[in-house]
């Protein structure tokens, strides 16, 4: 901007809208303002799709029905596939929120997922001839310990020499895609010569069901409120937040910073690793580069949306994985280009996003007089 | 001198922020050749209300005239247009540039002019109003007050004739502070309009013609400086007749609680913060230590609390060696540490936490094994809140939201419930207002006649000269000399503070 000259009528002018924070905000206007965002979020989808030439109501009753209404043979198919895409980014979501609300910025979740998924994958492809329930048991002990290994990789260089965690992270995520690069050209792991790709498991090394999908969906459950007491109802919970808030705090409480934060990221890297376990033991039945399908990344949306309330990630989780499964089959019903739904689900998710902002800040509206 | 012109004048000005009134229809003005000074408590709305002139906030209603005409000022930039200069608490200015970058920075130079000429325009300046700088000296080889100098020459530089000062001895020594006054009353005589922002009664008598009291961000008043005195401005200030003395109770002494011996500790930037000091400390005593800021204060807190590493020397507790102790054992042991730090909250309490965690910090570990008892420390939160007075909306609400003074009682609080042997306790009333303060200086002292041994890090001279029982004074990280509170004063402690060692004073 130039230099404001002096005159009175220049000087005079003054900016109309201001952006303020918002301060006690109460619980009940802070969620009618939520539900008005995510009324907001579909009206700009809808908004979309009619710019796309279709009809916006019929897009999401389709979208609706391809997430809940199965085949006549099987009713429950299209539930038990939406559940499928939600159980993985629901663990994977929790588990970052662990290292989340230590302010510890783990975008490793992919990394984490797939040395966990490796591990697990060892014992699959050479020890499955072990019985049914040792050899699975060992399978989780094995994505946890992956996953572990994987998240304190960076954690240990974080703690011993102050290394940015976010990049460490971030980029552990391309050795470990590698790494199963690497297994795929091993003729012990492989599945066939000439082809890049590893064995499937034997039945042996698959994970039971309920309902007709893998259990990993009831540990899914069972960890949400795992998570919501540890984080909120323990001393190492509590020490979570305070170094979260403030490592000098939690040093002059006399807390072991450097340990918090380890013990943490041991914690947040093995639920990883379980949910890369869950899913190449209870979906894919084979380990490939491809397993996680973004979960490491989404679940960072997630975590944060949900203000990393493991309650409300569930509730969050389960709305993108609707709109994942429902939004496929409206794409083959209208013909619509797979580029067209991902930038439907982009639009939902950024009105998601602005909507934060409003519950955060306000716009104040100048009332002053300007003139005399 | 003929008649002076008005500078500023700000007309029922309003400012809210939430549902804080932080000015509330404040009238205010100042004269070119005139020095106001504006006093009031710590949250009383002061720098609000100046940073309304600096373009940092706009006011939510009341007008704002420069020479009469009535003026907008939407960013610093419009007030720096106006001639309008504000000197802030904390110093803005980068580290790695010499003065004179620093002055030129974000103004715009003519053709042709390189840093020479504006070394010159500089010193002609400094001359002026009898500045002290070295142009080229870099910021970070400068102690405070000659950063704060850099200040005032970058907004004389950018011709500004009023001139803000927010809080400007709070990190001087009764030398500089002298000094400083010299300097503003010779701006005040060149026709400079001057406001100071300030809570410290003995600066407002000497400096200033004329007082704006503000209390609670209402302005109660102006006065000439020369027909009032500190216990009417007190009264202004607080509401009600003030007692101005602190006590100084005589307790039975245990000898040596502490023992510090040739302590040497490093600093953040690898060189010694504290170097070989050597101090005793008994039980129901108040040990002062008076010093400039980063003299060495933090780290030797925190030697003692077991956070910072010592390279050399022995500190005894109670006979026994705490050096390479964990915090965690040193607490336990009966040692307790409140460290107020600049903004309040860095350490010791957790900012976005309620009060009942805050309370948890020292004692979460207690209990039942893994799970979380909230029970007993809300129980403590509620005592307190009663006890010490603490004005909060209830035991949930963030400590964040709470006014400085209140947040100060929480952590002072906290420390006195767990029972100390000894308490180490830095800057305790930083920022507070009158009352609070000396809410906090009662606590002391009534810890101090539970025999605990106090180690009081301060900054105000006037008060370690009331309550303490002895000061030390350091400098640089050494030990300058060890007084009598009570048969000092507070020109032996500033030179000391400034370098000289106790026998140097002597003569």
């Amino acid at each position: 901007m130039t230099q404001t000259p002096l005159t009175k009528k220049a000087s005079a002018s003054e900016a109309p809208i201001r952006i303020a924070k918002r301060e006690g905000l109460s619980s009940r206007r802070a969620i009618l303002l939520r539900l008005l965002t995510f009324v907001m979020a579909i009206v700009a989808g809808g908004v979309f799709i009619a710019a796309m030439g279709q009809n916006p109501i019929e897009a999401y009753k389709l979208i609706l029905r391809g997430a809940f209404v199965g085949s006549q043979r099987n009713p429950l198919s299209s539930i038990q596939a939406t559940v499928i895409i939600f159980v993985p980014l629901l663990i994977v979501s929790i588990a970052l929120s662990f290292a989340f609300k230590m302010k510890f910025w783990n975008i490793g979740g992919e990394g984490q997922m797939i040395i966990g998924a490796t591990f697990a994958s060892y014992f699959a492809i050479f020890h499955s001839d072990l019985p049914h329930f040792v050899l699975i048991a060992l399978m989780f002990f094995a994505g946890a310990l992956g996953g572990a290994f994987w998240g304190l990789l960076p954690t240990f260089f974080k703690v011993k020499f102050d290394t940015n965690e976010t990049l460490f992270t971030l980029m552990l995520n391309y050795v470990a895609i590698y790494i199963v690069k690497y297994l795929e050209t091993l003729t012990s792991w492989r599945a066939r010569a000439g082809f890049a790709s590893i064995k499937h498991f034997e039945d042996n090394a698959k994970l039971m069901k309920i309902g007709g999908v893998h259990i990993g969906w009831l540990l899914a459950l069972i960890l949400i409120v795992i998570a919501y007491i540890y984080l909120n109802h323990t001393k190492q919970g509590y020490e979570i937040s305070v170094v979260g808030e403030s490592q000098a705090t939690a040093r002059y409480a006399g807390m072991n910073v450097k340990k918090i934060i380890l013990r943490t990221m041991l914690i947040s890297g093995a639920i990883c690793g379980l949910a890369g376990m869950i899913q190449v033991s209870g979906i894919d039945y084979t380990l490939s580069t491809g397993m996680t399908g973004g979960v490491g990344f989404k679940g960072i949306t997630v975590a944060w949306l949900a203000q990393l309330n493991p309650f409300v990630m569930a509730l969050i989780a389960a709305i993108f994985s609707i709109l994942e499964k429902g939004s496929g089959v409206m794409q083959s019903t209208l013909s619509i280009s797979a580029a067209a739904t991902d930038v439907l689900q982009g639009i939902i998710l950024f009105s998601f996003l602005g909507g934060e902002f409003f519950t955060r800040y306000t716009f104040v509206f100048s009332k002053r007089r300007t003139d005399k | 001198m003929e008649a002076k012109n008005t500078a500023i004048r700000l007309n029922s000005i309003s400012k809210a922020f939430g549902s804080v009134k932080a000015n509330d229809n404040i009238d205010f003005g100042v004269k070119y050749g005139e020095i106001v000074a504006l006093l009031g408590e710590n949250g009383s709305g002061k720098t609000t209300l100046m940073n309304m002139l600096s373009g940092i906030y706009q006011p939510d209603s009341g007008d704002i005239y420069k020479d009469e005409q009535l003026i907008n000022i939407n960013s610093p930039k419009d007030s720096f247009a106006y001639g309008i200069g504000m000197i802030h608490q904390h110093f803005k200015l980068v580290d790695v540039l010499s003065a004179a970058e620093n002055v030129a920075l974000g103004t715009k130079r003519a053709k042709g002019e390189g840093l020479a000429s504006l070394s010159k325009k500089i010193k002609t300046i400094s001359q002026e109003f009898g500045l002290e700088i070295e142009p080229d000296k870099k910021v970070y080889d400068m102690s405070v007050s000659e950063k704060q100098t850099v200040e005032i020459i970058k907004v004389l530089y950018r011709g500004a004739r009023i001139l803000i000062l927010d809080e400007p001895t709070a990190v001087l020594t009764p030398q500089e502070i002298e000094k400083l006054f010299i300097i503003l009353r010779k701006m005040r005589d060149s026709g400079c309009a001057i406001v100071i922002i300030t809570h410290k009664l003995n600066e407002v008598l000497a400096i200033s013609d004329r007082v704006t009291i503000l209390r609670k961000g209402q302005s109660v008043g102006t006065v000439k400086t020369q027909e009032t005195n500190a216990k009417e401005l007190t009264e202004l200030m607080v509401g009600k007749a003030v007692e101005l003395s602190i006590k100084r109770p005589q307790v039975e002494k245990e000898k040596n609680v502490l023992e510090v011996f040739r302590l040497t500790v490093g600093g953040p930037d690898g060189l010694d913060a504290v170097k070989g000091m050597t101090f005793s400390l008994d039980g129901g005593e108040v040990l002062g230590v008076a010093g400039i800021a980063g003299s060495g204060q933090k780290e030797l807190c925190e030697a003692i609390a077991g956070l910072a590493k010592v390279t050399e020397g022995a500190i005894l507790y109670k006979k026994e060696n705490i050096v390479g102790k964990s915090p965690a054992e040193i607490i336990k042991a009966g040692i307790s540490m409140s460290f107020i730090p600049e903004d309040r909250l860095g350490m010791g309490l957790v900012a976005s936490m309620d009060i009942t965690h805050n309370m948890l910090l020292k004692s979460y570990k207690d209990g039942k094994p893994a799970l979380l008892n909230r029970k007993p420390a809300k129980k403590l939160a509620q005592t307190l809140i009663k006890r010490l007075d603490i004005s909060t909306p209830g035991v949930t609400t963030p400590v964040r939201q709470l006014s400085g003074g209140n947040v100060q009682k929480v952590l002072l609080g906290r420390e006195i419930e767990s029972k100390p042997n000894l308490l180490i306790t830095a800057y305790p009333v930083r920022g507070l207002d009158i009352n609070s303060s000396y809410t906090i200086y009662d606590l002391i002292n009534e810890q101090k006649e539970k025999g605990v041994a106090i180690l009081f890090i301060g900054e105000d001279l006037d008060v370690l000269l009331e309550l303490c029982d002895r000061i030390m004074v350091i400098c640089q990280g050494e030990v300058m000399g060890i007084v009598d509170a009570k048969k000092t004063n507070k020109e032996e402690l500033g030179l000391m503070m400034t370098g000289e060692k106790m026998a140097e004073v002597a003569n």
